[in-house]
């Protein structure tokens, strides 16, 4: 019997979809049997981040309606053998194509056979946030460290604390940039924790590299040297239980020797 | 021996004025009738004597608003009396209820985040901060065991007296009965420590340290009561 754990934030852009996709390819990585669901109906992307696409054939609605089996519409990602599947949200219908009792259910039955239910939350608090939470254990908070992300961010927080069977939510902090951080331009990962008094499970810096491979459609989990990677694996292992230290963040390698280095560990 | 029936009404005339004692076994009909007759007797009253105050006292009987107002509708008619108050040893479990809400203090351990609302009857102790976009609201005092960063409201129901307490004071604005305090700008850069906020005298709310609440709301000590 596996858990649902669902990734939200309340506010849009501060990467909900990037940190779905790397965290499920992190724990496949990890040897976990992990499913992926898009609940973004009407805008889906998890499935451009993923690289599958071109391979959707029945959606989320399809399962729901049951106009095809649950089997059908998981879209099997070839680079993992048998670990990673991908339940892709319609494009063609809105978030009240599903209710919330639909996806409890969907979740139920999914949990039988996987580890992990990764689920992509929509932003903003309406239909598709129920849905999404409706069949979820645990949460996951990803917010930016800007003051109108933290604030939705508490909103979220608060929101998530009434549901009663869902444990109390993580925090990851997404896109640091350190630079701005040491400047003091940017709210400190010490003042957003004490804000929102929640467990911190990860900080991402922000890293090019990520939107490059979202384009290609290849999560940066993939990249074992890149920064953000690294840190997606790592919020994968303190998901599996393990207790990995947080990194301290550090800027990019600066100076020739290290320039070199990073341009051989680049694919 | 001479038997007297229990008389209903008592008149008593002490040094704060008069005093009609009622008695709470008889019924309400019966009481009426007798102060009706008790009163018509033969109280000489000269034309220029000013309005008598009397007090009433129902012992153990409740009386409605209707009964009440019967009784001082029937003392008025009665040449020079007027009635000061109506004293009952009684009240209903429901005012009883509503009297200990306002009187007690709810202690809530939360934070208090965005888009959330905390409304007691009576003194609010909140341990956790009150976010931005949150909003603490009791008809009594506010006391913030952390940082106040959102919307506070004391004295909802109009209680001009009612303070808020924070340990740090970084609210987004603060109210008092109806009085609204925006805090200026500049203010909340740093939060001030262990702060309270308050209606002075020229009836504008303040903000000012809690040491001054021992000159300003003496009556906040409660070890004597504040009955």
């Amino acid at each position: 019997m596996g858990e649902a754990i669902v990734i939200t934030s309340g506010k849009g852009g501060v990467g909900k979809t990037t940190t779905s996709a790397n965290l499920g390819t992190s724990l496949a990585i990890l040897g976990k049997k992990v499913c992926l669901i898009d609940t973004d109906i009407g805008l889906r992307n998890l499935d451009v981040v993923m690289g599958l696409e071109n391979r959707i054939i029945y959606d989320l609605v399809d399962v729901v309606e049951e106009r095809c089996k649950i089997h059908q519409a998981l879209v099997k990602d070839k680079r993992f053998d048998d670990l990673l599947y991908l339940l892709p949200a319609a494009q063609t219908s809105d978030k009240s194509a599903v209710n919330p009792d639909q996806m409890k259910k969907l979740v139920e039955e999914l949990k039988q056979d996987y580890d992990y239910i990764i689920i992509d939350c929509p932003a903003g608090i309406e239909q598709g946030y129920k849905n999404a939470i409706a069949g979820a254990d645990k949460a996951i908070v990803v917010t930016t460290p800007e003051t109108s992300a933290v604030r939705d961010a508490d909103r979220i927080i608060g929101l998530l604390e009434k549901e009663e069977t869902i444990e109390p939510p993580k925090l990851i902090i997404n896109r640091i940039r350190s630079h701005m951080l040491k400047s003091g331009e940017m709210l400190d990962i010490d003042e957003i924790t004490a804000h929102l008094s929640i467990d911190l499970i990860g900080i991402v810096v922000d890293d090019d590299q990520v939107i490059k491979a979202s384009n290609q459609g290849e999560p940066i989990a993939l990249d074992p040297n890149n920064r953000a990677s690294i840190a997606y694996r790592n919020i994968a292992r303190r998901i599996l239980g393990e207790s990995v230290p947080l990194k301290p963040l550090e800027d990019e390698p600066k100076g020739f020797v290290a320039k070199i280095k990073k341009l051989f560990s680049v694919r | 021996m001479n038997k007297r029936t229990q008389q209903n009404v008592m008149i008593k005339g002490t040094k704060d004025g008069l005093t009609l004692h009622l008695d709470d076994s008889c019924s309400f009909f019966e009481l009426l009738k007798e102060l009706e007759t008790k009163l018509s007797a033969n109280y000489q009253f000269q034309e220029n004597d000013s309005l008598i105050a009397v007090k009433v006292h129902t012992g153990n009987r409740y009386l409605s608003a209707d009964q009440k107002e019967k009784i001082k509708e029937l003392i008025r008619k009665k040449k020079k009396l007027v009635v000061d108050d109506i004293h009952s040893n009684v009240v209903t479990l429901d005012e009883a209820r509503q009297w200990k809400e306002e009187n007690e203090i709810t202690t809530v351990a939360k934070m208090v985040r965005s888009g959330q609302i905390i409304k007691v009857p009576g003194d609010l102790l909140l341990i956790g901060d009150v976010n931005p976009g949150g909003t603490v609201t009791a008809g009594g005092n506010i006391y913030v065991m952390g940082v106040l960063k959102g919307i506070a409201h004391a004295g909802f129901s109009g209680n001009e007296g009612a303070i808020i307490a924070a340990s740090v004071m970084k609210p987004a604005h603060l109210r008092i009965s109806d009085i609204v305090n925006r805090t200026p700008d500049g203010y909340t850069e740093d939060g001030h420590g262990m702060e309270c906020a308050y209606i002075d005298e020229n009836h504008q709310l303040v903000i000012g340290k809690l040491q001054v609440l021992k000159t300003h709301r003496p009556n906040l000590n409660r070890l004597e009561g504040r009955l």
